[in-house]
């Protein structure tokens, strides 16, 4: 269940005085069960990218296979499609529109043509894997928290157990224990469900904690790819385009400019600690 | 996909036309379009193409961009057209097909509709085009100033007009990204019945209506918490005021309705009917 990216172009608003490239020659594999980040500016085309995985935006130039299939042949079923490669949009709050929390949950297997029992099976899954409490099942969403909006939201998605989880953003405007929560739960589901999840964001210090790859945008371009070790070790160049890597390997080169010999591949302020300790033990 | 819908799209340029102070371009569209309606006769027409013509040019707005504010008339055009091609009676007939005729008058009065129809959205384009949606509103603000005195509430009406001129693309957008999020969830916003479309429609409406009222309710709070409270005493940062390229345009476009109306009047040139 692979997904690749060939050379994908996408240009907004094309022969309009409002015309913007949005992505350039964009070239990526995801294979099955990565937990991979997608960092950039706001406006590096993170989100044109992501829609690109579930066909909801097509690409001017280029190709998007999934499962080595290539999505834009006629006929190609995007309604399957899209069940496999579920995309959590930012802000998804703002798409709930059921009475209750459970009935929006079940809007997206009800789609997919399941009978009522097994869309109520599902969502009560997916309500249990994102942690949201059952005594506010039967609850408006709109009188729920952000943080359990949001919760709400991703379970929405998760329901059409889709292969490839995307979440763009989604902890866009939480305060920070929020934002840990969502996050802790999302590696839970990874770790969980095995399957593939691409969440992108505009903060490395976020991700790089729970990612096993880091693609970094700027300005349309895939910049760098690769492990978080490889892509913080090039941390003037994210600087140089306005993307800071974490606190810890700021620390970790000066430590070593001052002559303490520790190793600065290291991207978790856990992982500091101990390699700190280790040097200054040796 | 919806954001290509231009309803009074402003293209943004340098030009002498965008430059204009708004009242200059809304009392001109207004004559102009006055014009185009005394008009009857040939020459007439010629010299007001002459004239849009030299107006698009100096506008610096691509001509496609122009047109594009047809193709919204287009069913209403066709149904002038023949209306007056089948109806209007008057001089010889030129054809007849069973109990349908068009007469001389049918067909000179049928193409100087679409001809005026055509210029008219042109016009009118060429002012939003040219014109930000704000300036537009500062314009119609200061010109219905006088209507004050009756107890007409004009600030508040084109603070209304402003407001929701500026809501048109960010509910478009809106609507742009919720479509989106639905179809990931599965949603068919394109198969079925009518009435099964129209329950596809609920994933939409409903989020875009409660996200209207909260941008609405944020709106009202940050106006209320920077003293808002109408337009008794406020003063504008940008005051409107003319300037000699203000007086020019006036001038030129007195010229031309002068022109038009004379050549119209006084020229005695006639192609067949027309
Ligand atoms: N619907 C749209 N119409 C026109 N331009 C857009 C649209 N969405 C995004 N853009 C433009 O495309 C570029 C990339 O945007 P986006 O993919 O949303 O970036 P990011 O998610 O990284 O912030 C930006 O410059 C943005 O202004
Ligand atoms: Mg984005």
């Amino acid at each position: 269940m692979s997904i690749k990216l060939e050379h994908v172009n996408y240009v907004y608003g094309a022969g309009t005085a409002y015309e913007k490239q949005a992505l350039r020659d964009v070239s990526l594999e995801i294979p099955q069960g990565q937990f991979v980040g997608i960092i950039g500016h706001t406006g590096s085309g993170k989100s044109t990218l992501i829609q690109h995985l579930n066909g909801l935006v097509k690409a001017d130039s280029g190709a998007v296979y999934f499962n080595r299939e290539n999505i834009y042949v006629d006929g190609y079923d995007m309604k399957g499609l899209r069940g496999q490669v579920g995309l959590v949009f930012q802000y998804p709050e703002y798409q709930l529109f059921e009475e209750d929390v459970l009935s929006d949950v079940c809007f997206g297997p009800k789609n997919q043509g399941l009978p009522k029992e097994e869309c109520e099976k599902r969502a009560r899954e997916a309500l249990e894997l994102v942690g949201f409490p059952e005594k506010y099942y039967h609850q408006s969403p709109f009188e729920l928290s952000g943080g359990q909006k949001r919760r709400a939201a991703i379970a929405g998605v998760l329901a059409m157990k889709p292969k490839v989880l995307v979440l763009d953003e989604p902890t866009a405007g939480l305060d920070p224990a929020g934002r840990d929560d969502i996050l802790d739960q999302v590696k839970y589901l990874h770790d969980q469900t095995g399957m593939t999840v691409v969440l992108v964001s505009h903060s490395m210090e976020d991700v790089a904690r729970y990612v096993q790859r880091i693609i970094v945008m700027n300005k349309g371009e895939k910049m760098l790819d690769g492990t978080p070790k490889e892509v913080f070790a090039h941390y003037k160049e994210l600087e140089a385009v306005g993307l800071a890597a974490p606190q810890v390997t700021y620390v970790m080169h000066d430590l070593k400019a001052r002559g303490i010999r520790v190793e600065t591949m290291v991207t978790t302020v856990e992982e500091a600690a101990a390699e700190i300790l280790r040097v200054l033990k040796a | 996909m919806i954001r290509e819908i231009t309803i009074g799209q402003y293209y943004p340029a340098d030009s002498f036309i965008h430059r204009l102070d708004p009242r200059v371009k809304i009392v001109c569209t207004l004559l102009f379009l006055i014009s185009l309606f005394v008009q009857n006769s040939l020459p007439g027409y010629v010299v007001a193409t002459l004239f849009l013509a030299f107006v698009i040019r100096a506008s610096k707005v691509p001509f496609k961009f122009i047109v594009r504010g047809l193709k919204a008339i287009i069913l209403l055009l066709m149904f002038t057209v023949v209306m007056n091609l089948f109806l209007t009676k008057g001089g010889a007939v030129l054809v007849r097909v069973w109990i349908f005729q068009i007469t001389e008058a049918g067909l000179r009065i049928s193409v100087f509709m679409a001809v005026r129809l055509i210029y008219l959205i042109i016009g009118s384009s060429l002012m939003t085009l040219t014109t930000t949606p704000n300036a537009l509103t500062d314009g119609i603000e200061s010109l219905l100033r006088p209507l004050d005195k009756l107890h007409v509430p004009v600030h508040e009406v084109a603070m209304i007009m402003s407001i929701a001129l500026r809501f048109i693309p960010i509910l478009l957008e809106e609507t742009d990204k919720i479509m989106k999020a639905q179809i990931a969830r599965g949603a068919d916003l394109e198969s079925g019945n009518i009435l099964q479309r129209a329950k596809a429609m609920v994933p939409i409406l409903v989020p875009l209506f409660v996200s209207a009222f909260r941008r609405a309710n944020d709106l009202a709070l940050a106006m209320e918490a920077r003293c808002y409270f109408g337009g008794e005493g406020r003063t504008k940062m940008k005051p409107l005021a003319y300037g000699r390229r203000d007086y020019m345009a006036y001038f030129a476009v007195m010229s031309y309705v002068a022109v038009a109306f004379a050549a119209g009047r006084f020229l005695p040139f006639h192609v067949w009917i027309f």
